[in-house]
């Protein structure tokens, strides 16, 4: 059964992403530590952490095509997922200060005993175990949105009004962690830490292991994903995106197939906050921001949704954007980003990944693409219903 | 005990020395040469007898006395009234020429002093011909009860003319009455109704600090009129509580009726409305610029004049972006959603660098600044105006909505898009309409908010997410969902606020809506029918 999933999953394009990931996972960290410095092909330290947070960034946007994607469901409360598993990786990596804070306080972190708070609270307690917090990155954000997304669901919230109230639980959750009384370092959040696994976070070899870790948490990602979509599941989770009703009516329980990809979805989202925290060294409530999940979707967008490489791609080729113009033209990143999302919106509602099939895919006519949300709303309307009936698994290529 | 004694005894001496005093006024500047070398006792003494003498022509030198104003020259032993450099005499306020060798020395006076000097010149002003300071004199015994001025009170309430005063007055005594140790239960019991209904919020401080002193006969009266004030106190302050739930409630109201219009009848997310309404703001601030250089006379009535440039300005932009780009998304509102976001983004950046990140002055004319006091509510006119612009708004978009052309192929549109389309409505030139409209709105909102907030390119923002919640919360379609939908929240947010503060109360809205929308997935008033049912 898994044997048969996995290997249908292992379709060509999803092989090549993989290998493409496994060789980076490979080869960045052997340019940065075997070619010495100055020497062509070397890739310094500070470059491969910033690969990381864009190869972590790339696993929040799969996480969200997931959703968005696959199962037309827009939530515009990812971040949520995605910080809060970072603050369980940082809550592990405060721990791990031990009497090295500025307070030298064996337990308590630095902004608790500023806090004048005399014991720690119950739910940092376990925190100091690696594999324990590793647990909580994947629980916590699952189990959210797990109950979040039963109750909606269950309830038929679809389409905008979800979105909004998505947005809302992000918001909700940014107000509460800006609280100093919370618990998770109030406005400055969780910073200044020093090791992992007992290895120094600020060593070069530290980083480069996280690189790795990143492009294979990735990869891994992109094998889930392509098991679920490839899977019975995945056609009726497209189902679902493409004609909701439709789909109850032949049977299925949609809220359920959308509970799964929901809580899912946040899983790999929380997975990438916390391997987004000891790359950046800090997580704040800032990271709750509504906006910053409205750009996750932009990323997803541009890359092309409903496709596997797509978001990676798109939350790359977005974020180097956004290095480059901070640094180089800090006024006009926002314009840029703004110009970006209408662009995108008006003039490649399939991405670079739909442009790049309309321009050289046409040559190999071996697969049609899959209906976008626009295409399929038309079919919906009349002629075709004969798409929707039965969703047969493809064949194995 | 020994200094209730003490008490007793000083004062049934200071009633002997008073009535004594009636009969020789003419002491008067004998007294007054004596306080020169006066202890302090013997200085209340003297003060006692000077208000007892009941002549105006003392209260200068007691205000002195009381100010640290008044000194004794050692060379010569007089008493004077020294003001910056001027040296006068105490009495006739004639300017005296102490000479070269003069040495003065201020008269101290203590805290207890001070109080038998402010309560002895209330006494004295309480028979003055001007009713103001009649009515200032009798709210100093409000304050400084003194029971040695009691006969002093009764007289001025014989003789006083003035209704508004006698209350005062009247309070004044019954509060003395009732600190007082010499008057009868009977009459302590006919003060306490008097001070319930006359100290205004001042009487539960009165009553409480009574209760303690006041014989085992007159406490139950005391309690229960606390009782019964502490109760009305509770009721006025929800009351000032719904005044403010009401008065956030209609700032969302503002903010969030131009979206519901156009999410109800195009389902369109509009992010960028919030963006609108800092539009809106930055063109208040710019008209007022152009009125303060240009026609300074009319300055106050710079918000009127921004109203329809502010509606005409976002409601033009608003059809522009209509135009631009929302059309070509019609039927993808989650793509709508990323679009108009981006725009808001621009218009942020755009606005930020016209006119720099800092926030901007909006001055209130001033019709709109300071406050009143209305049955004990403090109702600031800013807030007051807002409360009511938001009504008219809210009122001329449902006469719109409901009695022009316009309005009814917007509905028709709202209910069913191509039936109306069918039968003959633009929807495109409905859709522009709408959209202008909507932003146009929020421009007036954008112009209103100026009054109570910052103006910064990000004033939308913190808006933004406050009128989605009061969109979903209402339901779209019916313009009175959202009217509910923002006071409710509105007046939910100023009730938790006082329990769980300002930011706990919120997180509290939100998952309170989160939780509400699992019950009516379609806001509040939903449009019923199968049409909406995709």
């Amino acid at each position: 059964m898994l044997t048969q999933a996995l290997f249908r999953a292992l379709d060509k394009k999803a092989i090549w992403v993989i290998g493409i990931l496994l060789a980076v996972a490979i080869f960045v960290p052997m340019a940065n530590l075997l070619i010495p410095p100055g020497q062509f092909g070397h890739v310094p330290t500070y470059l491969v952490s910033l690969l990381g947070k864009y190869l972590s960034y790339a696993i929040l946007a799969l996480a969200l095509d997931l959703v968005w994607g696959y199962c037309g469901i827009l939530s515009l409360g990812h971040s949520a997922f995605f910080a809060l598993g970072g603050y369980a990786m940082g809550m592990y990596l405060m721990r791990q200060i031990g009497t090295r804070g500025v307070y030298g306080n064996p337990t308590l972190p630095d902004f608790m005993v500023f806090l004048n708070w005399k014991e720690l609270p119950w739910y940092w307690m376990g925190f100091d175990n690696f594999w324990f917090a590793m647990a909580m990155v994947v629980l916590v954000p699952g189990l959210l949105a797990f109950i979040f997304g039963f109750f909606a669901f269950r309830s038929r919230v679809t389409g905008v009004y979800l979105s909004i109230i998505t947005q809302a639980m992000t918001f909700a959750l940014l107000l509460a962690f800006f609280r100093n009384d919370m618990g998770f370092g109030g406005n400055n959040g969780l910073t200044d830490f020093k090791d992992i696994l007992g290895a120094p976070v600020q060593a070069q070899s530290t980083r480069v292991v996280l690189f790795a870790a990143t492009a294979i948490a990735l990869a891994l990602s992109v094998l889930v994903c392509s098991m679920i979509v490839n899977s019975k599941l995945g056609k009726v989770m497209v189902a679902v995106r493409d004609a909701e009703s439709r789909t109850r009516f032949i049977g299925y329980r949609v809220e359920y197939v959308k509970l799964f990809a929901f809580t899912v979805s946040a899983i790999m989202a929380g997975i990438a906050g916390a391997l987004y925290v000891p790359q950046v060294g800090i997580i704040n409530p800032g990271e709750f921001e509504p906006g910053n999940s409205i750009e996750v979707v932009i990323w997803t967008a541009v890359g092309g949704r409903g496709t596997l490489i797509g978001p990676i791609i798109g939350a790359i080729v977005v974020n180097l954007g956004k290095s480059w113009f901070t640094s180089a033209l800090p006024e006009f990143w926002l314009f840029a980003l703004g110009a970006l999302f209408i662009f995108v919106t008006l003039f490649l509602p399939k991405g670079i990944v739909g442009l790049w099939k309309q321009l050289f895919g046409n040559r190999r006519k071996a697969e049609p693409a899959a209906p976008t949300p626009t295409q399929s709303a038309d079919i919906e309307r009349g002629e075709d219903p004969s798409t929707f009936d039965n969703p047969q698994p493809r064949p194995a290529e | 005990m020994l200094t209730q004694l003490l008490r007793l005894a000083l004062l049934t001496l200071s009633l002997l020395i008073s009535t004594l005093a009636q009969a020789q006024t003419t002491d008067i500047p004998a007294r007054i040469a004596a306080m020169g070398e006066a202890n302090l006792r013997e200085l209340t003494q003297i003060v006692t007898d000077l208000a007892a003498t009941g002549d105006p022509a003392v209260v200068p030198v007691l205000t002195a006395l009381g100010d640290g104003n008044l000194y004794l020259d050692e060379t010569s032993g007089r008493v004077v009234i020294q003001t910056g450099s001027a040296i006068t005499d105490p009495l006739t306020g004639e300017a005296v020429d102490l000479g070269a060798d003069a040495d003065l020395s201020r008269i101290r006076v203590n805290n207890g002093l001070r109080r038998d000097i402010s309560a002895a010149l209330g006494g004295l002003t309480l028979m003055s011909d001007n009713p103001r300071t009649r009515l200032s004199a009798a709210q100093g015994f409000l304050a400084n009860p003194d029971p040695a001025a009691l006969p002093l009170l009764d007289e001025a309430i014989a003789a006083e003319t003035d209704a508004n005063v006698l209350g005062v007055m009247q309070t004044a005594r019954a509060i003395t009455v009732l600190s007082s140790e010499d008057a009868s239960i009977e009459e302590k019991q006919a003060a306490v109704p008097q001070i319930v209904s006359g100290a205004g919020r001042g009487a539960i401080t009165v009553l409480t600090s009574a209760l303690a002193s006041a014989p085992d006969e007159v406490k139950p009266i005391i309690q229960s009129a606390i009782a019964g004030l502490e109760q009305s106190r509770a009721v006025w302050a929800a009351l000032q509580n719904v005044w403010f739930g009401v008065s956030l409630g209609s700032v969302l109201l503002l903010a969030a009726i131009g979206l519901a219009i156009t999410f109800g009848v195009m389902g369109v997310i509009n992010m960028a409305h919030g963006e609108m309404v800092m539009l809106g703001a930055y063109t208040t601030f710019l008209t007022q610029l152009v009125i303060r250089q240009s026609f300074p006379g009319l300055i106050d009535y710079s918000l009127l004049i921004a109203l329809p440039v502010a509606f005409l300005v976002t409601g033009a932009i608003g059809v522009g972006i209509e135009r631009g780009i929302i059309r070509w998304l019609y039927g993808r509102p989650l793509e709508t959603l990323l679009a108009t976001w981006g725009l808001s983004l621009i218009l942020q950046q755009t606005v930020r660098s016209i006119f720099g990140p800092t926030n901007q002055m909006v001055i209130a004319p001033t019709w709109m600044s300071g406050s009143t006091d209305f049955f004990g509510l403090a109702i600031t006119y800013n807030r007051f105006w807002i409360v009511i612009f938001a009504l008219i708004v809210f009122f001329m978009l449902l006469l719109i909505l409901n009695r022009t052309p316009l309005g009814l192929q917007m509905r028709a549109v709202t209910q069913n898009r191509r039936m109306a389309s069918a039968m003959g409505i633009r929807t495109p030139f409905v859709d522009a309409m709408t959209f202008g409209l909507g932003s146009g709105i929020a421009g007036l909102a954008g112009v209103a908010l100026t009054q109570i907030d910052n103006i910064s390119p990000n004033l939308g923002q913190n808006y933004i997410i406050d009128s989605f919640m009061v969109v979903v919360f209402g339901g779209v379609g019916n313009l009175w969902g959202t009217f509910v939908g923002a006071l409710t929240l509105g007046v939910a947010n100023k009730f938790l606020e006082p329990y769980a503060g300002a930011v706990l109360g919120k997180i509290l809205i939100l998952v309170l809506i989160i939780l509400f929308i699992q019950r009516r997935p379609r806001g509040l008033f939903a449009l019923k029918g199968r049409a909406i049912e995709q």
